[in-house]
């Protein structure tokens, strides 16, 4: 039996991919459907001298990775969409303090308690948006397990360089299916370890003063650096200020820092993309379905393609609208009511030719349900 | 080390009332430290939102001023992430009962050590007088005007029924009874909490008709007793001041690193068994 | 080459664990693809409960199942809800105690007395769903048959290996009498 060969279910894989990224900290509440990453953590954590604590709900939970990423350990947590829905105060903490962190949601069907058990894609929003403020926020996904784990090891690496949480938006059918996998030997895939200052003992250590790259060191809580750190707007010593040259400045900071990088930060595939007069555009599980569905018909010569959006924010504008525009028709794959969507529509120039397929009943959407969609805007009727 | 050599002098002025009672316990929790001999590196103040929250700005330690009520929630990450670390949470009554008060009775149930120095003023201050669920029944504040309905809670004995090892209460009058009981508190292996009962003239005071800071204070005096103090008997309505809790119990993070160390140890055994097979 | 399984029965029946063997020997041992998913939730803990599997020598995209080429029901009521959405011409495979088989449906039906065999010969009902695999190993070329009984090895304690073992032969045998 190879060894690197495994079969193994999607929250395995998240739990198995943040072990490679060096997670040190672990702290979590229970919600369907992403416990399993809790239970599997608690145990291997714990071996590798590790920390796992299960706290009292899902508020307190990234407050403790908030401070255990202070105190320098790489930090993450995991939930679905209500527990997903408390912390977003904590995340606007975390994007203000900038703290590395990796926040994993398993969507399942919302609003509210929803569906526990089924799919949807719903949070893309919530994601973006689910914290007071202007801010800017990465938010990653992928379609495979092979894809999970490279872009949890990813989300790790990206919180780290750009100091910021970052939000990997799985869903409930990639969560709980079992695939094939070959589990990356070490250094396979880079891990990026935390910045920290080179400012020796007895130096001024300025926990918000921007290098020249862009990048700001980090001081490990506990370190020979002693600061401040509040969610409240700060100066570059981390003291709260009310000058509105230093909030204007900051905020600047918190959107640019990740915005001025869309395209860099763009993680997305393409499938059959050279000769589509029809394009897809979908993200997570779903293109499993459109992929499907283009192989099937490209077999009966449709000229069609895919465009499968792995980072979703900051949203890949540019690479959209590049993929998207000179289409006969771009057709966006999503389970929720068209929240990225929209953003396509932003994106393109000929936003008309942006049509939506759907599912939001719990159903996980297939083949069949895209063929209909656009067989209806090509007028060919249902 | 002198007391100002553990303020941020660049944080100054502070933003407390004339007559705060904050002050007071800011300066009990710095000599509490100072009698300990802490290296400043080695402490982690974390604070929620409040008038209390400030604390942590102003001293020269490691500190997080975090969200409403998460304060314990940020300390018990930072404890178990560097357990050498010796964490401490100034709160308020609001931040720590109401909207912090699950993570206060879980940081308690775990007895992680965690050092809990909740200033406790009856109000909401920094928003501007808004009763607190320590504000005394039929008591005033700006959102019950005609005497609040509700009852308030008795800070030690929830700890104490929520499993907190070191409780103990006492008053910004008395400021020297206040530095003992913040240096064992600190000292305590364990979850760790002293109530500071603190004066706000300004709002608690004012609409309650106390008096300013000085007769809030006297009230203090005449209205607290000594812990087992024969007075109690005659006058229950009287404050018990004193460590109401003091006792060993299996400390969460020292429970946690056990756990690791046993892991890791097996581990260890079965890899020099495994060797010399 | 693509072959789509749905197993259905009731929580506890072992259907969801029988699924996830036949997936991974094809993964680990046969080297093929496969993907496995399967109902969550209440019905996951009592009531009529789905596991899906799909081999194939291609990637697989789309995971669920829609019109399975075999499957399985070891409920009648799994049986009434799932024998409808069976592939003409594919295998539908009962076990005879359990599902009275009422209807025609365009697929080789094959009854078994599984459960009947493992409570004469082993006495232990947990091994019912080894014993279904078994057969219905037997009568495929979903995987090799050596390759689900060292999946089953990997996987169970050895404690209950042998009964195990046994239990998967029973199955084998069962089906064989209908090949």
């Amino acid at each position: 039996m190879k060894t690197n060969i495994k079969f193994i279910q999607g929250n395995e894989v998240f739990a198995k991919a943040a072990l490679y990224a060096g997670v040190q900290f672990y702290a979590g509440y229970p919600i369907t459907p992403s416990t399993e990453i809790a239970e599997i953590l608690s145990e291997v954590l714990p071996k590798r001298g590790g920390k796992f604590i299960q706290m009292e709900d899902e508020i307190a939970s990234i407050c403790a990775i908030i401070g255990a990423s202070l105190t320098g350990l790489k930090a993450m947590t995991a939930t679905s969409g209500p527990g997903f829905s408390l912390m977003q105060e904590a995340i606007g903490y975390a994007v203000m303090t900038e703290v590395p962190l990796v926040v994993v949601n398993v969507q399942r069907g919302g609003p509210s308690t929803g569906m526990p058990t089924s799919v949807a894609q719903g949070d893309v929003m919530q994601a973006r948006w689910g914290t007071q403020g202007d801010h800017s926020i990465i938010t990653l996904t992928a379609s495979n397990l092979r894809e999970a784990f490279n872009m949890t090891v990813e989300a790790f690496n990206l919180a780290e360089t750009f100091r910021t949480p970052v939000i990997l938006l799985f869903d409930e059918v990639l969560a709980h299916m079992r695939e094939k996998i070959i589990i990356p030997g070490p250094g396979e895939i880079e891990v990026v370890k935390r910045l920290r200052t080179s400012v020796p003992k007895g130096t001024n250590y300025h926990p918000y003063l921007t290098r020249e790259d862009g990048r700001l060191p980090m001081s490990d809580f506990g370190g020979v650096h002693r600061y401040n750190v509040t969610g409240l707007v700060h100066d570059m010593w981390g003291f709260p200020s009310t000058d509105p040259k230093v909030a204007y400045d900051l905020l600047h900071h918190l959107v640019d820092k990740l915005e001025n990088h869309a395209e860099l930060l763009a993680r997305y595939k393409k499938y059959y993309t050279e000769d589509a007069e029809i394009l897809l555009v979908s993200y997570g599980s779903s293109t499993r379905s459109a992929l499907h569905m283009i192989e099937a018909r490209r077999k009966r010569g449709l000229k069609i393609g895919l465009l499968e959006l792995q980072t979703l924010w900051p949203f890949p504008r540019q690479t959209v609208r590049r993929e998207c525009d000179g289409r006969s028709h771009v057709l966006v794959v999503e389970m929720n009511m068209g929240q990225i969507c929209q953003e396509v529509k932003k994106a393109v120039s000929e936003p008309d030719k942006v049509f939506l397929a759907n599912r939001i009943d719990g159903i996980f959407i297939s083949p069949v349900d895209i063929l209909r969609a656009l067989n209806m805007i090509q007028g060919k009727g249902v | 080390m002198a007391v100002k050599d553990y303020l941020r002098q660049r944080f100054f002025p502070q933003i407390w009332c004339a007559g705060c009672g904050h002050g007071i316990v800011m300066g009990g929790m710095i000599r509490a430290i100072e009698q300990l001999g802490l290296d400043k590196n080695e402490v982690v103040l974390v604070s929620g939102i409040g008038c209390s929250s400030r604390v942590a700005g102003y001293l020269d330690f490691h500190t997080m001023h975090t969200l409403h009520g998460r304060a314990l929630a940020f300390a018990s990450g930072v404890k178990l992430g560097r357990p050498h670390l010796k964490v401490i949470a100034p709160m308020g009554d609001g931040d720590a009962l109401a909207i912090g008060g699950n993570h206060l009775i879980h940081a308690a149930r775990r007895n992680i050590d965690v050092t809990a120095i909740i200033m406790n003023n009856s109000i909401y201050g920094m928003t501007g007088g808004q009763t607190s669920p320590l504000t005394p029944f039929t008591k005033r504040g700006t959102t019950a005007v005609f005497g609040t309905i509700d009852h308030c809670f008795d800070i030690a004995q929830l700890a104490k029924g929520a499993g907190a090892s070191f409780v103990a209460r006492t008053t910004t009058y008395h400021a020297k009874e206040m530095i003992k009981m913040i240096h064992d508190a600190i000292n305590h292996k364990g979850f760790s909490l002293v109530e500071v009962m603190s004066q706000c003239p300004t709002y608690y005071g004012r609409k309650n008709d106390l008096g300013a800071a000085v007769d809030m204070m006297k009230g203090f005096r005449d209205g607290t007793v000594r812990k087992g103090s024969k007075k109690l008997e005659e006058h229950p309505e009287f404050v018990e001041r004193g460590v109401l809790v003091n006792e060993a119990r299996p400390e969460y993070v020292s429970s946690y690193m056990d756990l690791i160390e046993k892991l890791r140890g097996e581990r260890e055994n079965l890899e020099q068994g495994a060797a010399s097979r | 080459m693509v072959k789509r399984v749905v197993f259905s029965g009731s929580g506890g029946q072992g259907v969801i664990t029988a699924s996830i063997i036949l997936a991974e020997a094809a993964v680990i041992y046969d080297d093929l693809n496969a993907v496995q998913t399967q109902s969550y939730g209440p019905e996951a803990r009592g009531g009529a409960t789905r596991a899906d599997v799909i081999i194939s020598r291609e990637p697989i995209h789309y995971p669920k199942v829609l019109n399975p080429h075999v499957l399985v029901c070891l409920t009648q009521e799994a049986y009434g809800k799932f024998s409808g959405i069976i592939r003409p011409g594919g295998l539908l495979l009962t076990d005879s105690k359990f599902v009275k088989v009422e209807r025609k449906v365009d697929a080789r039906q094959v009854e078994l007395e599984m459960y009947g065999a493992v409570m004469a010969e082993i006495g232990n009902a947990i091994v019912f769903n080894v014993c279904m695999l078994g057969a219905l190993i037997g009568l495929t070329d979903l995987v090799r048959p050596n390759s689900a009984l060292e999946m089953v090895k990997s996987k169970i304690n050895p404690d209950f290996l042998e009964m195990n073992e046994k239990a998967f032969g029973i199955g084998m045998r069962l089906a064989d009498s209908h090949k």
